[in-house]
């Protein structure tokens, strides 16, 4: 359903101001939506300030920073710190990004920091990504084969292998899905540009011996055809790839295999 | 627990404005739907201008003062950028369709010429009209 305003329990309040570190020169706020789960209350934004001669200079530096200096209770996922786990993906100055590989520099002003929208929050800036996960298992992400396996591994050709490049490197992060408002408003029957881009990289693959039950499983009014290229995943995704124009591919093999 | 309270979760924010910064792609979107449903405005008015030719000549002097006046000007005018903005986002998704635009430059670029070519064509009928 379309919808354009918070539910109550959502909305969010301002928060704390937390005091500036004794002694910092050269200083960085960032605002970062809170939401406790012990309390119940509503979620609020606070305020903290930043040493930046004492901090690295990517987002996720100074998330780090302000747990280990300033409020030890901020709760966030983070692991490999430089763009391949995709565990610290969030809304950050007004996109969604991985904060690891997003520089401080790279935001105007305040740093606002929100948890990847449209979704159920765990705490602070933890979503739960149960029903993205769920969708992108629904495309059953693995390949699947009928003829017998072979002695070594399945072959493929040099041009068949680069069909999947743009595709393999996607780490699930959502932050494409949760920048689409189609995804917002219908997604919990659209599968979304993540799931959508992991269908298509198992539908090219040379190796794949079930193209036709995939496109059956995808041929329904929600799944697909709630994408409407508007485009907000492309321009979001953190590592540069192109999930609309998979999506777009989807859809031309859906109708090329009706001629 | 984390989960004790997990009914209560909050949803978080997500609208466009406030929390996503409006993007060239969505915007260029939206537009073209709320341009379909504004039209539905402009299409009931020219309907209602050509009953009421239909049905005699005084409804129509009332009427036509109505479509005629500043404000059915007004209306009118929107509903012809609409209508190029709306063919023009149309024509877009007929290229996306067809697998080609979908690059991120490409697609921002029809994005604009969607805005500035509603613009120019919409002057051009008026010059024109």
């Amino acid at each position: 359903m379309v919808q354009f305003t918070l539910p109550k329990n959502s909305k969010v309040r301002i928060g704390k101001t937390w005091p500036k570190p004794e002694g910092a020169k050269r200083l960085r706020t960032f605002r970062i939506y809170r939401w406790d789960p012990d309390t119940g209350e509503n979620p609020r934004l606070d305020t903290y300030f930043v040493d930046l001669d004492d901090c690295g200079p990517m987002i996720l530096d100074g998330l780090i920073w302000i747990k280990n200096n300033i409020d030890p209770s901020l709760t966030f996922r983070r692991s490999c710190r430089e763009g391949i786990c995709g565990s610290c993906a969030m809304n950050i100055g007004g996109i969604n990004t991985l904060a690891c590989i997003h520089g401080m520099d790279e935001v105007k002003g305040d740093i606002r920091i929100y948890p990847l929208p449209h979704m159920p929050v765990v705490k602070d800036l933890v979503p739960d990504l149960t029903h993205f996960y769920a969708q992108h298992a629904s495309v059953r992400p693995w390949l699947e084969t009928e003829t017998p396996a072979p002695e070594r591994e399945w072959r493929q050709s040099i041009e068949d292998r680069k069909k999947l490049d743009g595709l393999y490197e996607c780490v699930m992060c959502a932050s494409c899905s949760t920048a689409c408002p189609s995804y917002w408003w219908n997604g919990d029957r659209y599968l979304g540009p993540a799931a959508l881009l992991h269908a298509y990289r198992w539908i090219i693959d040379s190796r794949d011996e079930a193209t036709g039950e995939r496109l059956d499983d995808l041929e329904d009014p929600f799944k697909l055809y709630r994408c409407h290229t508007i485009m907000n995943c492309t321009k979001t995704c953190p590592k540069g790839l192109n999930p609309a124009k998979a999506i777009a591919e989807i859809k031309k093999l859906m109708l090329e295999r009706q001629l | 627990m984390a989960d004790a309270n997990r009914a209560n979760r909050p949803l978080s924010p997500f609208m466009i404005g406030p929390y996503y910064r409006p993007q060239l792609t969505s915007m260029t979107s939206i537009f073209i739907r709320i341009t379909g449903n504004a039209l539905l405005i402009g299409a009931f008015l020219v309907v209602w201008w050509f009953l009421a030719a239909a049905s005699g000549p005084e409804h129509f002097t009332f009427v036509n003062a109505v479509i005629t006046s500043w404000f059915g000007d007004l209306v009118m005018f929107g509903s012809l950028w609409a209508l190029w903005y709306h063919a023009l986002g149309g024509l877009r998704h007929l290229i996306f369709d067809a697998g080609y635009g979908l690059e991120l430059k490409q697609a921002e670029l029809m994005g604009w010429g969607m805005i500035l070519g509603s613009v120019l064509l919409t002057l051009l009928t008026v010059v024109v009209i």
